[in-house]
């Protein structure tokens, strides 16, 4: 608690003790009555003075319909009618009230801010004297030399000149698995150093950096207002004045009418009516706990590594109906690697693999890169002559004195060889040995692991339409397509494509749907920003992805989506419960106290106690 | 030109009404108020200076609120 909420809290408990002193005291005590209500007015003052206070100075700036102005009015003319207990209850009741408020909103305010800590608020450079020295990480300039011990967080982007370490990067992307990294490895601020001292050439000034990115995305975020919060800013606009004036017409109207009818001038009666009516009238809960869903919706998902860059994106996700992916690097890792081999007799998968990556030795193309990888790394048992490429073709070399070709089919053909079509989805090398054919091998960008299960769950979620686009051939997408369980594919794209049939998707869409794009951020940042809400997936370190996305992924984990949309659906779920809820209570308690079956105490449960139950609704959001 | 405040204020209402009362200031083309994060965000019309105009943006929201604070 602060200094402020402690001093609240004393004033409420010191109060209240009077109060139910006082309440005993008239009970038993045969004092005069006047001489209660002036005693009453000290717990009153105690809990209302700063109300009170604030409500004079809100007269005096023509600032009427204020919270302050509306317990004020309410609570002194309840003192007036001689409703003392009434009156300092009120006061009390509000004032616990905005304690408790107060209370939430700082927690949250601080669960929030736990990710904010991530800010570096130094960097160690090595001085003059050959001693480390903190400064300002603002101050330094592009290409600084920078230590970051372990323990320490690294404050600038930049690339590890000396030393070797391991990087938490779990604040960043809500996984714990740390990375290893050594000298030439670039780095990305806002990571743990865990262990070992690491000096870094900066490559970025420090408002550019990573972490200083995310934080200003993060702390933005509430400020664009979801279409929820507008309609409570416009609502609290209205209603205040209406219910005062209704008020008003309450303390005239029907006692005039009723006086003139000749049933007696019941003045009394109707303005305390009239009061109860103003308790009501603050919008305090709608104004409090929908953004706090917000902010507690955003927060949670920041927490998992998924930032959302507004209220409204967050609002616009949860009505999510169709999602389009980019396939590569989104569905699939974006490497190609051997996946099938096929060898023909006389041949092991092993030898196969072998001589093709021999013969691709000097090759740099990703087929040959993967061939590589997969295959024995000492190949010195392979005698490599006079290699040389066959432009679209493939490549001819000697190895140990046998001719081989390794490539695709029309190398097959103008040798003569007598090869066996494979079929798979992928690339396909095609191998063959003084020109008899020794098999084939299939390379295939591999489908994420989790890729199929996070499909799952995102039709579970109630997406009716999910779509893979894709630069792929026909084969490579249908497969794909149909180990993912997409329901609609497009392949052979150009990446300009990409651009028309997400437009299409959003022609077609239902109203109140929207259309998500996914993809990687890397050459797809038109296609993020054309749909209705643009994700963008394993952005650490990408740009591009972080400017042009709505929502971004630290992180490449495609589970993530479904889990931002559950974020999401839950947030807006409860932003609407409190709003049926809020205002539903409200109505209810002004119809009845108009007609004069609840009294002010009713009157304080519709403003405080439902503010209340807003309140701890909204800060379920944070719980994920 | 647009700059970021901190600001102090009690409660959500007041927030909002600060950032209408922001708004009405001359030389401010935009204003949002965050009451969570305690944060607002003035975007300035062409060729006004900050630090004219802010006292001056303090002055209407200590109107409309009294009890706030923007720390510029």
């Amino acid at each position: 608690m602060t200094k402020k909420q402690k001093k609240n809290l004393q004033r409420i408990v010191i109060s209240s003790c009077i109060l139910v002193l006082l309440v005993i005291a008239e009970h038993f005590l045969p004092l005069p009555e006047l001489l209660f209500r002036l005693l009453y007015l000290i717990p009153y003052y105690i809990i209302g003075n700063d109300v009170l206070l604030k409500a004079w100075k809100g007269i005096r700036n023509r600032q009427v319909f204020d919270e302050a102005f509306l317990m004020a009015v309410a609570t002194i003319g309840a003192m007036i009618l001689g409703e003392t207990v009434e009156g300092t209850a009120v006061m009390l009741f509000y004032q616990i009230g905005e304690l408790f408020q107060s209370i939430a909103v700082g927690r949250s305010r601080n669960s929030i801010s736990e990710l904010m800590e991530i800010r570096p608020d130094y960097a160690n450079i090595i001085n003059e004297d050959g001693e480390l020295e903190k400064v300002d990480p603002d101050d330094l300039e592009v290409g600084s030399i920078i230590v970051v011990q372990p323990g320490e967080r690294i404050p600038i982007d930049g690339i590890i000149v000396e030393g070797s370490s391991s990087l938490n990067t779990s604040a960043l992307t809500g996984e714990s698995m740390p990375r290893d990294v050594s000298e030439g490895d670039t780095v990305i601020s806002g990571c743990l150093n865990d262990n070992g001292l690491i000096k870094i050439r900066t490559t970025r000034e420090f408002g550019e950096s990573t972490v200083s990115k995310i934080l200003d995305l993060v702390e933005n975020s509430s400020m664009k207002k979801a279409k929820a919060e507008n309609f409570i800013t416009k609502f609290a606009r209205y209603y205040t004045p209406i219910v005062c004036w209704s008020a008003l017409a309450l303390a005239i109207i029907p006692p005039v009418i009723l006086g003139l009818q000749g049933s007696g001038w019941e003045f009394r009666t109707w303005i305390f009516r009239a009061l109860t009516f103003l308790v009501i009238s603050c919008p305090c809960a709608l104004v409090i706990s929908i953004p706090l869903s917000f902010f507690g919706g955003i927060g949670g998902a920041s927490r998992n590594g998924i930032l959302v860059k507004g209220s409204n994106y967050l609002e616009a996700v949860a009505d999510a109906g169709i999602v389009v992916f980019d396939k590569t690097g989104t569905l699939t890792k974006g490497v190609f690697e051997v996946v099938d081999i096929v060898p023909e007799e006389g041949f092991t998968e092993k030898e196969l693999l072998n001589l093709a990556a021999a013969a691709e030795k000097y090759s740099t193309h990703p087929v040959a890169v993967s061939l590589k990888k997969t295959a024995d790394q000492d190949l010195s048992g392979y005698n490599i002559q006079d290699e040389h490429e066959i432009s679209g073709h493939g490549i001819q070399a000697i190895i140990n004195g046998k001719e081989v070709l390794a490539g695709n089919q029309k190398l097959m053909r103008s040798n003569n060889v007598e090869y066996r079509d494979n079929n798979s989805a992928g690339t396909i090398v095609y191998v063959a040995v003084d020109k008899q054919f020794a098999g084939s091998i299939v390379i295939s960008d591999v489908v994420k692991d989790n890729a199929a299960n996070a499909l799952k769950e995102i039709h579970d979620t109630g997406v009716r339409l999910t779509v893979m686009l894709t630069g792929d051939n026909q084969a490579a997408a249908k497969a794909a397509a149909e180990k993912l369980g997409v329901r609609e594919y497009h392949s052979e794209l150009l990446p300009g494509d990409k651009v028309e049939k997400t437009e299409q998707y959003i022609e077609i869409k239902k109203p109140g749907e929207i259309v998500c794009f996914v993809g990687d951020g890397i050459n797809d940042a038109p296609v993020l920003s054309r749909a209705d809400v643009g994700i963008a997936m394993g952005a650490l370190g990408s740009d591009a992805a972080i400017e042009a996305a709505d929502i971004v992924l630290m992180d490449d984990d495609i589970s993530k989506i479904p889990l931002a949309i559950r974020i999401a659906r839950k947030c807006l779920r409860i932003v609407r419960e409190n709003v049926i809820f809020a205002i539903g209570v409200k109505i209810l308690c002004l119809i009845l106290s108009a007609f004069g079956i609840t009294n002010m105490w009713w009157a304080v449960f519709a403003d405080v106690g439902v503010m209340v139950i807003a309140v701890l609704n909204a800060t379920r959001t944070l719980r994920i | 030109m647009k700059k970021t405040y901190k600001i102090d204020v009690d409660c959500a209402n007041c927030a909002m009404k600060m950032e209408d009362a922001t708004k009405t200031v001359e030389g401010v083309k935009d204003a949002t108020v965050s009451f969570m994060t305690l944060k607002m965000k003035v975007e300035f019309e062409d060729g006004a200076d900050p630090e004219e105009v802010m006292p001056r943006v303090l002055e209407a929201c200590k109107k409309v609120e009294s009890d706030c604070d923007i720390e510029f």
